[in-house]
C-alpha cells in the first residue's frame, strides 16, 4: 500500500503512466503522479512529448488497418490459393 | 545487384495492412478495399514468374494493386449512365444514414493539401510499424489503430496486461524514432 501512495516514482512507472495516458486509460491519480514526475524529470518529459506527438500523428491520418477476422479470412483464403499452385 | 527474391508465404502478413491502407485512401470503402487487395494477392500469385527483381516485393504488389484500383473504377463507371449520379441507398450498412446530408462533403473538411499530407504520413507510419518485430508490429496495430480494449487483446493473443504494456511501450519507442528519422 505505501507503494501505491508515493508521489514520487521512478522514470519506469512514469513511462508506464505515460503509456496509459496515451490510450485514455490512466486513472487521475497516476496522471497526477505522471505530470509530478515530469516537473524535474527531462529525459521523461522529452519521452512524454514524443510519445504524445507520435499519438496525435497517428489519430491525425485516420490510419487503417485490417480488422483481425478479415485478415485471418484473407489468409484462408490465399492459402488455399497458394497450395493449388505449389502443386 | 542483388536480387529480390519473392516468397508469397509472408505476403499476407508482411504487407496486407500496407496495402490496405494504401487502397482505403484511394476508394473510400473498407469491402472493396478488402476486395482489392485480396485480389492483388492472387493476381500476384499467378504472375509470380513475371517478378524479376528489380523492385522489391512490395512495390511489385503495389503496381499490381493499382491497376487492380484503376480496373474498379472503370468497372463501376462502364456500365449504362456515365454521367449518373449515383446516390443508392445502402441497404448494408446500419451505423451509416441514409440521409443526404450525411453524404455531403463536411464543409470543415481538410483541404486537399492536408489530405495529401495525411496520405503520405498515413503510408510513413506503416513503413515504421512494417520494421517492428512481428508481435509488437501486431499488439500495437491492435491497440493503436483498430482501438482495442486491453482486455480484448490480452484474451485474443494470450497474454497479461503488464506484458501488453511492455510491449506497446518498446513498439512506441521505436516508431518515435523511426518517425523521427522519416518524418517529423
Amino acid at each position: 500500500m505505501s507503494k501505491k501512495n508515493k508521489i514520487f516514482i521512478s522514470c519506469e512507472e512514469a513511462n508506464h503512466n505515460c503509456d496509459k495516458s496515451q490510450y485514455n486509460e490512466a486513472t487521475l491519480w497516476e496522471k497526477v503522479k505522471l505530470t509530478i514526475h515530469l516537473l524535474y524529470c527531462k529525459a521523461c518529459r522529452k519521452h512524454s512529448s514524443d510519445n504524445a506527438k507520435l499519438s496525435k500523428a497517428i489519430a491525425k491520418t485516420e490510419i487503417n488497418c485490417l480488422e483481425l477476422k478479415d485478415k485471418q479470412e484473407m489468409k484462408k483464403c490465399f492459402e488455399k490459393e497458394l497450395k493449388k499452385h505449389q502443386q | 545487384m542483388p536480387k529480390n527474391l519473392i516468397d508469397p508465404n509472408k505476403w499476407i502478413d508482411l504487407y496486407s495492412d500496407y496495402l490496405f491502407n494504401f487502397t482505403i485512401t484511394r476508394v473510400k470503402d473498407r469491402d472493396t478495399a478488402q476486395d482489392l487487395v485480396q485480389e492483388t494477392f492472387f493476381a500476384g500469385l499467378k504472375s509470380m514468374k513475371n517478378f524479376k527483381g528489380e523492385a522489391s516485393e512490395r512495390t511489385w504488389l503495389i503496381s499490381i494493386l493499382k491497376r487492380k484500383i484503376i480496373d474498379h473504377y472503370r468497372k463501376i463507371n462502364s456500365k449504362k449512365g456515365k454521367a449518373e449520379v449515383r446516390i443508392n441507398y445502402k441497404s448494408d450498412s446500419e451505423d451509416e444514414g441514409d440521409w443526404l446530408e450525411e453524404r455531403v462533403a463536411d464543409p470543415f473538411d481538410k483541404t486537399a493539401e492536408d489530405n495529401l499530407e495525411n496520405t503520405e504520413l498515413g503510408l510513413a507510419i506503416h513503413n515504421c510499424i512494417e520494421k517492428l518485430p512481428v508481435k509488437q508490429a501486431e499488439v500495437f496495430k491492435m491497440k493503436t489503430i483498430l482501438g482495442y480494449e486491453t482486455e480484448a487483446i490480452c484474451n485474443e493473443l494470450d497474454i497479461t496486461a503488464s506484458n501488453l504494456w511492455v510491449i506497446i511501450h518498446r513498439a512506441r519507442t521505436t516508431m518515435v524514432v523511426c518517425l523521427e528519422k522519416n518524418w517529423f
